[in-house]
Protein backbone atom coordinates (compact mmCIF):
# COMPACT_ATOMS: atom_id res chain seq x y z
CA UNK A 1 0.00 0.00 0.00
CA UNK A 2 1.28 3.67 -1.07
CA UNK A 3 2.54 5.76 1.93
CA UNK A 4 1.26 9.34 1.67
CA UNK A 5 3.88 11.80 -0.30
CA UNK A 6 5.24 14.09 1.80
CA UNK A 7 8.51 16.52 1.04
CA UNK A 8 9.38 15.18 4.92
CA UNK A 9 8.49 11.87 4.20
CA UNK A 10 10.42 11.43 0.77
CA UNK A 11 13.53 13.17 1.93
CA UNK A 12 13.58 10.60 4.82
CA UNK A 13 13.07 7.52 2.44
CA UNK A 14 15.53 9.27 0.00
CA UNK A 15 18.02 10.09 2.41
CA UNK A 16 17.43 6.21 4.04
CA UNK A 17 18.32 4.84 0.81
CA UNK A 18 21.51 6.32 -0.56
CA UNK A 19 23.71 4.72 2.37
CA UNK A 20 22.99 1.44 0.51
CA UNK A 21 24.84 2.76 -2.38
CA UNK A 22 27.91 3.86 -0.81
CA UNK A 23 27.17 7.05 -0.24
CA UNK A 24 28.41 8.63 2.82
CA UNK A 25 25.78 10.31 5.32
CA UNK A 26 27.67 12.99 5.86
CA UNK A 27 27.43 14.07 2.30
CA UNK A 28 23.98 13.82 1.68
CA UNK A 29 21.84 17.34 1.65
CA UNK A 30 19.44 18.28 -1.13
CA UNK A 31 22.05 20.38 -3.06
CA UNK A 32 24.22 17.19 -3.80
CA UNK A 33 24.62 15.96 -6.91
CA UNK A 34 23.90 12.56 -7.87
CA UNK A 35 27.32 12.68 -9.92
CA UNK A 36 29.47 13.94 -6.95
CA UNK A 37 27.95 11.42 -4.56
CA UNK A 38 29.00 9.05 -7.02
CA UNK A 39 25.55 7.55 -7.80
CA UNK A 40 25.19 6.23 -11.00
CA UNK A 41 22.28 5.06 -13.38
CA UNK A 42 21.94 1.36 -11.18
CA UNK A 43 21.84 2.92 -7.87
CA UNK A 44 18.95 5.60 -9.66
CA UNK A 45 17.15 3.05 -10.91
CA UNK A 46 17.25 1.11 -7.84
CA UNK A 47 16.45 4.16 -5.98
CA UNK A 48 13.50 4.83 -8.32
CA UNK A 49 12.24 1.41 -7.30
CA UNK A 50 12.41 1.62 -3.88
CA UNK A 51 10.24 4.79 -4.15
CA UNK A 52 8.02 3.29 -6.34
CA UNK A 53 7.70 0.31 -3.67
CA UNK A 54 6.71 2.67 -0.93
CA UNK A 55 5.10 5.77 -2.49
CA UNK A 56 3.37 4.03 -6.09
CA UNK A 57 5.01 6.92 -7.72
CA UNK A 58 6.68 5.20 -11.08
CA UNK A 59 10.36 7.27 -12.56
CA UNK A 60 10.46 6.76 -15.93
CA UNK A 61 13.60 6.72 -17.73
CA UNK A 62 13.10 10.37 -18.96
CA UNK A 63 12.43 11.67 -15.58
CA UNK A 64 15.29 9.89 -13.60
CA UNK A 65 18.20 11.73 -16.53
CA UNK A 66 16.67 15.22 -15.81
CA UNK A 67 17.43 14.26 -11.98
CA UNK A 68 20.76 15.92 -10.81
CA UNK A 69 20.17 16.34 -7.51
CA UNK A 70 18.96 15.00 -4.37
CA UNK A 71 16.69 17.90 -4.51
CA UNK A 72 15.32 17.30 -7.81
CA UNK A 73 14.91 13.85 -6.91
CA UNK A 74 12.73 15.04 -3.72
CA UNK A 75 10.96 17.78 -5.76
CA UNK A 76 9.82 15.25 -8.72
CA UNK A 77 8.51 12.55 -6.54
CA UNK A 78 6.15 14.94 -4.47
CA UNK A 79 5.70 16.54 -8.13
CA UNK A 80 4.44 13.58 -9.24
CA UNK A 81 2.70 12.03 -6.53
CA UNK A 82 0.42 15.00 -5.89
CA UNK B 1 29.99 -15.82 -1.51
CA UNK B 2 26.98 -14.66 -1.26
CA UNK B 3 23.99 -18.11 -0.32
CA UNK B 4 20.96 -18.13 -2.45
CA UNK B 5 18.19 -16.79 -1.00
CA UNK B 6 15.68 -19.96 0.77
CA UNK B 7 12.64 -19.25 -1.05
CA UNK B 8 13.82 -18.56 -4.10
CA UNK B 9 12.24 -19.89 -7.69
CA UNK B 10 13.91 -20.63 -11.08
CA UNK B 11 11.79 -20.02 -14.12
CA UNK B 12 13.26 -22.21 -17.08
CA UNK B 13 10.80 -21.14 -20.43
CA UNK B 14 10.50 -23.87 -22.93
CA UNK B 15 11.14 -26.54 -20.24
CA UNK B 16 8.62 -29.34 -21.83
CA UNK B 17 11.12 -30.96 -23.56
CA UNK B 18 15.03 -31.30 -24.86
CA UNK B 19 17.10 -29.19 -22.96
CA UNK B 20 14.32 -27.02 -21.35
CA UNK B 21 13.50 -29.70 -19.54
CA UNK B 22 16.88 -31.19 -18.77
CA UNK B 23 17.88 -27.58 -17.01
CA UNK B 24 14.22 -28.29 -14.83
CA UNK B 25 15.58 -30.99 -13.35
CA UNK B 26 18.95 -30.35 -12.99
CA UNK B 27 17.84 -27.27 -11.05
CA UNK B 28 15.25 -28.44 -8.83
CA UNK B 29 17.78 -31.55 -7.56
CA UNK B 30 20.29 -28.45 -6.89
CA UNK B 31 17.17 -27.22 -4.32
CA UNK B 32 15.64 -24.91 -6.55
CA UNK B 33 11.85 -24.15 -6.82
CA UNK B 34 11.25 -24.62 -10.63
CA UNK B 35 8.70 -22.86 -12.82
CA UNK B 36 8.78 -25.46 -15.80
CA UNK B 37 7.31 -22.99 -18.16
CA UNK B 38 5.52 -24.30 -21.76
CA UNK B 39 4.14 -22.48 -24.96
CA UNK B 40 1.73 -25.67 -26.56
CA UNK B 41 3.03 -29.02 -24.72
CA UNK B 42 1.07 -28.96 -21.33
CA UNK B 43 1.49 -33.38 -21.22
CA UNK B 44 5.54 -32.50 -22.05
CA UNK B 45 5.38 -30.05 -18.67
CA UNK B 46 3.53 -31.95 -16.59
CA UNK B 47 5.98 -34.55 -16.81
CA UNK B 48 9.01 -32.77 -16.45
CA UNK B 49 6.88 -31.56 -12.93
CA UNK B 50 6.25 -35.24 -12.22
CA UNK B 51 9.95 -35.90 -12.69
CA UNK B 52 11.43 -33.50 -10.39
CA UNK B 53 8.37 -34.11 -7.92
CA UNK B 54 9.02 -38.04 -7.52
CA UNK B 55 12.64 -36.84 -7.43
CA UNK B 56 11.76 -34.94 -4.00
CA UNK B 57 12.04 -31.50 -5.50
CA UNK B 58 9.45 -29.05 -6.18
CA UNK B 59 8.36 -27.24 -9.28
CA UNK B 60 4.98 -26.40 -11.48
CA UNK B 61 4.09 -25.86 -14.97
CA UNK B 62 3.06 -22.45 -16.17
CA UNK B 63 1.80 -21.54 -19.49
CA UNK B 64 2.66 -18.77 -21.79
CA UNK B 65 3.80 -17.78 -24.62
CA UNK B 66 7.01 -15.44 -23.87
CA UNK B 67 6.72 -14.28 -27.27
CA UNK B 68 3.85 -12.46 -26.28
CA UNK B 69 5.85 -10.08 -24.80
CA UNK B 70 4.07 -9.77 -21.02
CA UNK B 71 6.77 -11.16 -19.12
CA UNK B 72 5.78 -9.20 -15.89
CA UNK B 73 2.55 -11.41 -15.63
CA UNK B 74 4.68 -14.37 -16.00
CA UNK B 75 6.88 -13.36 -13.26
CA UNK B 76 3.90 -12.45 -11.40
CA UNK B 77 2.48 -15.67 -11.95
CA UNK B 78 5.28 -18.11 -11.26
CA UNK B 79 6.41 -16.07 -8.19
CA UNK B 80 2.49 -16.53 -6.40
CA UNK B 81 2.53 -20.30 -7.52
CA UNK B 82 6.03 -21.29 -6.14
CA UNK B 83 5.73 -18.47 -3.28
CA UNK B 84 9.21 -16.79 -3.67
CA UNK B 85 11.01 -14.51 -5.99
CA UNK B 86 12.19 -15.52 -9.77
CA UNK B 87 15.80 -15.54 -8.83
CA UNK B 88 16.84 -17.47 -11.27
CA UNK B 89 16.02 -16.80 -14.83
CA UNK B 90 16.94 -19.22 -17.55
CA UNK B 91 16.28 -18.04 -21.26
CA UNK B 92 15.89 -21.46 -23.22
CA UNK B 93 12.82 -21.26 -25.49
CA UNK B 94 14.03 -21.44 -28.79
CA UNK B 95 12.90 -22.04 -32.37
CA UNK B 96 13.89 -22.54 -35.94
CA UNK B 97 13.20 -21.11 -39.19
CA UNK B 98 15.76 -22.15 -41.57
CA UNK B 99 16.62 -21.24 -45.09
CA UNK B 100 19.22 -19.25 -47.07
CA UNK B 101 18.59 -15.67 -46.92
CA UNK B 102 18.23 -15.36 -50.43
CA UNK B 103 14.83 -17.60 -49.24
CA UNK B 104 13.87 -16.39 -45.95
CA UNK B 105 10.90 -14.57 -45.42
CA UNK B 106 10.12 -11.64 -43.59
CA UNK B 107 8.10 -13.94 -40.80
CA UNK B 108 10.90 -15.85 -40.33
CA UNK B 109 13.18 -13.61 -39.44
CA UNK B 110 10.59 -11.85 -37.16
CA UNK B 111 9.41 -15.15 -35.13
CA UNK B 112 12.80 -16.28 -34.69
CA UNK B 113 13.90 -13.08 -33.18
CA UNK B 114 10.75 -12.68 -31.67
CA UNK B 115 11.19 -15.66 -29.81
CA UNK B 116 14.85 -16.64 -29.37
CA UNK B 117 16.28 -13.09 -28.58
CA UNK B 118 13.38 -10.09 -27.90
CA UNK B 119 11.13 -12.30 -24.69
CA UNK B 120 14.99 -13.28 -23.17
CA UNK B 121 15.38 -9.43 -22.85
CA UNK B 122 12.73 -8.57 -21.86
CA UNK B 123 12.12 -11.41 -19.12
CA UNK B 124 15.26 -10.30 -17.94
CA UNK B 125 14.97 -6.94 -17.32
CA UNK B 126 11.60 -7.51 -15.99
CA UNK B 127 13.30 -10.15 -13.05
CA UNK B 128 16.27 -7.83 -12.46
CA UNK B 129 14.25 -6.03 -10.13
CA UNK B 130 13.91 -8.95 -7.80
CA UNK B 131 17.39 -9.42 -8.35
CA UNK B 132 18.52 -6.53 -7.70
CA UNK B 133 16.20 -6.14 -4.50
CA UNK B 134 17.26 -9.53 -3.24
CA UNK B 135 21.40 -8.99 -4.06
CA UNK B 136 21.16 -12.49 -5.62
CA UNK B 137 20.45 -13.21 -9.56
CA UNK B 138 21.38 -16.02 -12.03
CA UNK B 139 20.04 -15.36 -15.86
CA UNK B 140 21.40 -17.76 -17.55
CA UNK B 141 20.47 -17.66 -21.58
CA UNK B 142 20.87 -20.75 -24.03
CA UNK B 143 22.93 -19.31 -27.13
CA UNK B 144 24.34 -21.91 -29.43
CA UNK B 145 27.90 -22.02 -31.15
CA UNK B 146 25.74 -21.26 -33.99
CA UNK B 147 25.88 -17.10 -33.97
CA UNK B 148 29.35 -17.14 -32.97
CA UNK B 149 29.98 -19.61 -36.18
CA UNK B 150 28.11 -19.79 -39.47
CA UNK B 151 25.25 -22.49 -40.09
CA UNK B 152 24.19 -21.79 -43.40
CA UNK B 153 20.14 -21.79 -43.69
CA UNK B 154 19.85 -19.96 -40.35
CA UNK B 155 21.20 -16.30 -40.51
CA UNK B 156 18.34 -16.01 -38.51
CA UNK B 157 18.36 -18.33 -35.55
CA UNK B 158 22.52 -17.25 -36.11
CA UNK B 159 21.68 -13.38 -35.15
CA UNK B 160 19.14 -14.66 -32.07
CA UNK B 161 21.60 -16.58 -30.69
CA UNK B 162 24.66 -13.95 -31.16
CA UNK B 163 22.71 -11.57 -30.11
CA UNK B 164 21.39 -13.26 -26.71
CA UNK B 165 25.68 -13.16 -26.36
CA UNK B 166 25.86 -9.96 -26.47
CA UNK B 167 23.30 -8.69 -24.34
CA UNK B 168 24.23 -11.33 -21.97
CA UNK B 169 27.75 -9.48 -21.76
CA UNK B 170 26.39 -6.16 -21.53
CA UNK B 171 23.48 -6.61 -18.92
CA UNK B 172 26.36 -8.77 -17.36
CA UNK B 173 28.65 -5.69 -16.25
CA UNK B 174 25.90 -3.54 -15.88
CA UNK B 175 24.22 -5.41 -12.07
CA UNK B 176 27.75 -7.12 -11.32
CA UNK B 177 27.44 -5.47 -8.63
CA UNK B 178 24.69 -5.98 -6.97
CA UNK B 179 25.23 -9.64 -6.64
CA UNK B 180 23.99 -10.85 -10.33
CA UNK B 181 24.97 -13.02 -12.46
CA UNK B 182 24.32 -13.16 -16.33
CA UNK B 183 26.03 -15.58 -18.52
CA UNK B 184 25.23 -17.61 -21.84
CA UNK B 185 25.93 -21.73 -22.11
CA UNK B 186 26.36 -21.79 -25.95
CA UNK B 187 25.34 -26.01 -26.48
CA UNK B 188 27.01 -27.39 -29.40
CA UNK B 189 24.99 -30.73 -31.65
CA UNK B 190 23.05 -32.09 -29.07
CA UNK B 191 20.50 -34.70 -29.21
CA UNK B 192 17.05 -33.69 -28.83
CA UNK B 193 13.83 -33.28 -31.47
CA UNK B 194 15.54 -30.02 -32.97
CA UNK B 195 18.41 -31.79 -34.53
CA UNK B 196 16.67 -34.95 -35.34
CA UNK B 197 16.01 -34.83 -38.66
CA UNK B 198 20.04 -33.80 -39.10
CA UNK B 199 22.67 -35.92 -40.75
CA UNK B 200 24.32 -36.88 -37.57
CA UNK B 201 26.95 -39.44 -38.84
CA UNK B 202 28.20 -36.55 -41.17
CA UNK B 203 27.77 -33.75 -38.55
CA UNK B 204 29.52 -35.83 -35.68
CA UNK B 205 32.71 -36.31 -38.21
CA UNK B 206 33.57 -32.71 -37.49
CA UNK B 207 33.00 -32.48 -33.55
CA UNK B 208 36.32 -33.43 -31.99
CA UNK B 209 34.38 -35.01 -29.25
CA UNK B 210 33.49 -37.56 -31.95
CA UNK B 211 29.60 -37.91 -30.83
CA UNK B 212 26.81 -35.67 -30.03
CA UNK B 213 26.02 -34.06 -26.65
CA UNK B 214 23.50 -34.74 -24.42
CA UNK B 215 20.35 -32.26 -22.70
CA UNK B 216 21.59 -33.49 -19.01
CA UNK B 217 25.23 -32.16 -20.03
CA UNK B 218 24.33 -29.07 -21.04
CA UNK B 219 22.13 -28.91 -17.90
CA UNK B 220 24.84 -29.76 -15.66
CA UNK B 221 26.52 -26.14 -17.31
CA UNK B 222 23.34 -24.15 -16.59
CA UNK B 223 23.02 -25.52 -12.86
CA UNK B 224 26.79 -24.71 -12.34
CA UNK B 225 26.30 -20.86 -13.54
CA UNK B 226 22.99 -21.28 -11.56
CA UNK B 227 24.85 -21.94 -8.41
CA UNK B 228 26.27 -20.28 -5.15
CA UNK B 229 30.01 -21.49 -6.29
CA UNK B 230 29.05 -19.58 -9.56
CA UNK B 231 29.35 -15.89 -8.32
CA UNK B 232 32.13 -14.24 -9.80
CA UNK B 233 31.01 -15.65 -13.19
CA UNK B 234 29.59 -13.00 -15.16
CA UNK B 235 29.21 -11.86 -18.66
CA UNK B 236 30.30 -15.59 -20.20
CA UNK B 237 29.43 -18.29 -22.86
CA UNK B 238 30.35 -21.68 -21.38
CA UNK B 239 30.42 -23.42 -24.18
CA UNK B 240 29.03 -27.23 -24.17
CA UNK B 241 30.25 -28.88 -27.79
CA UNK B 242 32.46 -30.99 -27.18
CA UNK B 243 35.15 -29.01 -28.82
CA UNK B 244 33.47 -28.00 -31.57
CA UNK B 245 34.41 -24.22 -31.18
CA UNK B 246 38.13 -24.67 -29.95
Amino acid sequence: MANAITEEAVQKTVYEALPQFGVDEADITREATFEDLDVDSLDLAELSQIIEDEYGVALKGDDVGKIKTVGDAIDLVVQKGS
Amino acid sequence: MSSRPENAVALVTGASKGIGAAIAKALAADGWAVAVNYRSDEAGANAVVAAIEEAGGQARAVHADVSSGDGKALLKQVEEALGGPVLALVNNAGVARDNIALQLTDEDWDVVIGTNLSPAFRLTRDSLRSMIKARYGRVINIASVVGPRANAGQSNYAAAKAGLIGMTKTIAAEVARRGVTVNAVAPGFIATDMTAELATDEIVKAIPARRQGTPEEVAAAVRFLASDDAGYVTGTTLYVDGGMSA
